[in-house]
């Protein structure tokens, strides 16, 4: 016995942490579990979930790996990571599709029991890497993880082919005790969530203080590591993805407006969870419809917003395609609506599980006709409660409807969120009419639906249920005022101009483009929106460190701009646009403010790695130097 | 919403102040006439009411009513219809379509609002034509129909609507013409009364591109002969004097017998309350076309539970079970930690 080995442990100031293997081996669990524990342990993190679109590709296959990055810190951080410190690789597969992301000297921990003859085929190996040098470059440890979870399991009443499942919580409890993670917040889960199977319970217990003993006894490691709590702001956080702070987001909305929510959606990747969330809430008076199509579920959300309900729809690019029609219709109905699309890789299915930026200018001109509607995008996770707000607020106040831009890589990462202060989101006035606003001209006291408002340009919300303001609208063009049909081609023209021009007065009513430029000497400015924000602020903090002068501006609002969003740029001279696509912020910019704005395009289904910002700014630098 | 009693109301406050612009001679005429002439008698609110519909013809109905209206998207109006019918019961949900507009790029929708059973009257108006866009074949058109689309005879197979619906579990279907105002406004009659979705096939004639596409079974002369009225719990029989009428034969099939050599105690017997919509679905195939007797009336009339109704039960038990939600408890739903 080696209970006598002595382990220094080191202090880090970060780590980032990769869990790989087959789709079935339940990585995004453990990679959840080290998570929450390191949350509560008051480290800053930030996750990557990384998963393949089939459910269970065949096993130990590349097609079948699914990973789960976790970065965590003793400091602010806002990427999961540009490299993994640490992988760990459940099977040869899990090792061939993610050993490339690994810097020279980083740890490697492989399940020795998987890497047979028949899974080094299955992964493409001719020879094992574990014996013919290949990893050289690496700290190897090879764990038999298998066999171990197999043989604790023994007594915990499970059969040994389910024994074998719980490999995965051997895994977890490894990596805790290298990362002195604390154990009780797993064992409680462990308790909890398979408290209807006491023996899944207890094997997976075994598995995972197994798992945490064989770090503390195995000759093994020299060290293992702490990384101490971050200095977060005092207050309350949990721990949350972007799905879940949308869906939250929106209930909050809808509570603020003093409106019932429906939701209107069919199941798509990776916006499903939002359904999912918002299908549990029904305490919230909240009406979740899950519809026969996409096309069905937006009308649907457009009825309830006719009825006088905060009408919503969620959906990734594909269904965006599909509800563009319906979109048009709202458009001209002037009524609220909320489309949320999660972005995610195209065209057509494209990669479903994988995240891009690409659908901005599907938002900004996917309809025929001019038919403007506002847009917005969330930062970071928890940026997405926010977001929904800000999109119901628009949508309400302006009665159109709103495109809520996601992405894959915002929906299933996670980060912990300091908890607003529910008392001081602002109230959404509905401001439905109530009384007729025309006198006719035989006297009487009418009701007409486009009476605008002068200031924002709003037409009146006059759900069914008042007698006195009965009153159609649709979809062909209008006369103002009245609303009644009108195929008059000036008025057609002012109805368009009308339209366009509510839309773009929102600038008035959004707050101004903040930009962080810390010296104020910065002669570039690195301009994004969305999900990139994390890596941006990391590239940016890192070209600081150089003693280089950099200034970034991040749009939440996309359409229309924000009103001085011209005069910000007006004050540098080059900009740097990164994006998850081929360039669509940058063709906007370029196309509106005569700039002479430079894309860095990605479109490799994961977010940048803030090393390659950091690399396009200083050649940037450098080239104007 | 209101608790005071109904307005006396008559045909005019019905009507808004629209021209109605259907071609002279068209059907619509009398279906909207039919309507607005046997809302007064419903007990419904104006303010209520609400006519939904996508796109054709028949679409422009809301426009002539005065109630609150939303013409939409083509094809799209029940589920439109379902998001505000479910969210809003305190509302009278109708929705006016065309053969086009509810079978063609509608199809899906009209299924699934049927399957599902939300509280909306779906009035179908079938002209066997599309009107709008000027005479091209529809789903409902007969084979080898010229059109201009289909100068050689279209060589597409029709859908019988009122076999679809009863296929796609429609608990309410009916079936009726624009030719006989009583019959139409005893249809939407039932169909108003019903709980949860109802369709009604209206034979509708289109004088301009498919004139007298149903006149073998609707002209005055003939109706007699060639329509087969259902009513329940009577004998299935028609005809001048009731001469000729329905059996079942023993492996299943319906016949039209003559009562005089059946005997009419042979006669099927009208059950629109069966729950197994088999012999509703045999009523409906007994005419492949309006060129045989062709039955009309209420085929279906099933109860099941509405899907709004179920929807806002949730909703109930939820609250009861769990309170009215609390937001910030919500937020905390996951583990949360305090740093002080």
């Amino acid at each position: 016995m080696a209970t006598d080995i002595k382990h220094t442990t080191e202090r880090l100031d970060r780590v980032v942490i990769r869990f790989a293997g087959d789709s079935g081996d339940g990585m995004q669990l453990t990679g959840d579990r080290f998570t929450t524990s390191s949350a509560l342990f008051g480290n800053d993190l930030a996750t990557f979930p990384d998963f393949p679109a089939e459910i269970r590709a065949p096993a130990g296959t590349l097609a079948g790996v699914s990973a789960f990055q976790v970065h965590i810190s003793d400091h602010d951080i806002v990427t999961p990571g540009d490299e993994p410190s640490v992988l760990i690789a459940m099977n040869p597969a899990a090792l061939q599709s993610n050993i490339g992301l690994l810097p020279q000297g980083a740890t490697l921990l492989v399940n020795i029991d998987s890497f047979d003859e028949r899974n080094l085929t299955k992964a493409g190996y001719a020879t094992n890497p574990l014996h013919d040098g290949s990893l050289s470059a690496y700290k190897v440890y090879e764990v038999p993880m298998t066999s171990i979870t197999q043989e604790v399991c023994k007594e915990a009443g499970v059969k040994p082919r389910d024994a074998e499942r719980s490999k995965n919580f051997f895994a977890l409890g490894l990596v805790s005790w290298l990362y002195t993670r604390p154990t009780e917040p797993t064992i409680e889960w462990i308790t909890k969530r398979f408290g209807n199977t006491p023996a899944v319970a207890e094997a997976n217990t075994r598995a995972f203080r197994a798992g945490y003993d064989f770090g503390e006894t195995a000759e093994l490691f020299e060290s293992n590591y702490e990384v101490q709590p971050a200095p977060f702001a005092p207050g309350e956080y949990v721990q949350v993805t972007g799905n879940q702070a949308l869906a939250w987001g929106l209930i909050a909305a809808a509570r603020l407006a003093g409106l019932p929510l429906f939701l209107g959606s069919y199941p798509i990747t990776p916006a499903s969870d939002i359904l999912h969330e918002l299908s549990r809430r029904k305490e919230f008076g909240v009406r979740t419809f899950q519809a026969e199509d996409e096309i069905a579920g937006v009308g649907a959300a457009l009825g309830a917003s006719f009825g006088g309900s905060l009408g919503v729809t969620t959906t990734s690019g594909p269904g965006l395609d599909l509800k563009s029609e319906t979109i048009g219709l709202g458009i001209n109905l002037e009524l609220p609506l909320i489309v949320v699309d999660v972005q995610r890789g195209g065209p057509s299915t494209g990669l479903p599980t994988k995240t891009e930026q690409a659908d901005l200018l599907h938002a900004m001109f996917g309809r025929h006709g001019e038919a403007p509607v506002p847009i917005l995008a969330a930062r970071t996770p928890s940026h997405c409660f926010e977001t929904a707000i800000e999109a119901a607020r628009l949508a309400i106040k302006y009665r159109t409807p709103v495109i809520l831009l996601s992405d894959g890589y915002l929906a299933n990462g996670a980060e912990p969120w300091l908890l607003p202060d529910l008392d001081t989101l602002a109230p959404i006035d509905p401001a439905f009419a109530s009384e007729t606003n025309h006198t006719a001209a035989d006297g009487s006291e009418v009701f007409w639906p486009y009476i605008r408002n002068p200031e924002t340009l709003a037409r009146p919300w006059a759900p069914p249920g008042l007698p006195g303001l009965e009153h159609r609208i649709g979809g062909l063009e209008k006369a103002d005022g009245s609303g009644n049909v009108d195929y008059d081609g000036i008025n057609h023209e002012t109805m368009v101009h009308l339209r366009a021009d509510k839309i773009a007065g929102i600038a008035k009513d959004i707050p101004a483009l903040e930009v962080d430029d810390a010296t104020g000497d910065a002669q570039l400015l690195v301009i994004g929106w969305g999900s990139t924000y994390g890596a941006i602020v990391a590239a940016v903090r890192r070209v600081r460190a150089r003693g280089l002068s950099v200034a970034h501006a991040h749009l939440d609002h996309l359409n229309p701009f924000p009103a001085n969003l011209g005069e910000v740029l007006g004050r540098y001279r080059q900009f740097l646009v990164p994006e998850i696509n081929l360039g669509q912020l940058c063709r906007l910019l370029r196309a509106d403010f005569l700039v002479d704005a430079q894309t860095l395009s990605k479109v490799q289904g994961v977010p940048f790695r803030a090393g390659e910002i950091e690399a396009a700014i200083v050649k940037m630098l450098e080239g104007a130097q | 919403m209101t608790t005071t009693a109904i307005p006396v109301t008559t045909r005019k406050d019905w009507t808004s102040d629209q021209e109605v612009r259907w071609c002279p001679g068209c059907g619509d005429y009398s279906i909207l006439a039919a309507l607005q002439m046997l809302l007064p008698d419903l007990g419904v609110r104006k303010e209520s009411t609400v006519f939904l519909s996508g796109i054709g013809c028949a679409a422009r109905f809301p426009y002539y009513m005065n109630t609150y209206g939303l013409h939409s998207i083509h094809g799209r109006a029940p589920a439109i219809a379902t998001g505000l019918a479910s969210s809003r019961p305190d509302l009278d949900v109708w929705v006016v379509t065309g053969d086009g507009d509810a079978l063609s790029i509608g199809g899906n929708h009209l299924i699934h609002a049927l399957r599902r059973n939300v509280r909306m009257r779906i009035l179908m108006f079938n002209n066997q034509i599309y009107g709008l866009t000027k005479g091209q074949y529809s789903p409902t058109s007969e084979v080898a129909k010229v059109t201009k689309s289909t100068p050689f005879g279209s060589v597409d197979s029709p859908f019988n609507p009122v076999s679809l619906a009863i296929g796609a579990e429609a608990t309410f279907v009916a079936r009726t013409h624009d030719m006989d105002r009583a019959h139409m406004q005893e249809m939407f009659r039932r169909a108003h009364e019903h709980r949860g979705t109802s369709f009604v096939e209206v034979y509708q004639n289109c004088n301009v591109f498919n004139d007298g596409a149903f006149e073998k079974i609707t002209g005055r002369d003939v109706r007699a002969a060639m329509m087969i009225p259902l009513v329940h719990g009577q004998p299935i029989r028609f005809g001048a004097d009731g001469e000729r009428g329905v059996v079942q034969r023993p492996d299943g099939r319906l016949e039209i017998v003559e009562v005089a050599d059946a005997g009419e105690d042979a006669l099927l017997v009208h059950d629109e309350k069966r729950e197994d919509p088999s012999l509703a679905f045999a009523l409906s195939r007994l005419a492949s076309g309006p060129y045989e007797p062709t039955p009309i009336g209420v085929f279906r009339a099933v109860d099941r539970p509405e899907y709004g109704e179920e929807l806002s039960r949730q909703i109930v038990r939820a609250q009861e079970q769990r309170g009215a939600g609390d937001l910030g408890a919500l937020l905390r739903s996951g583990s949360s930690w305090t740093v002080s």
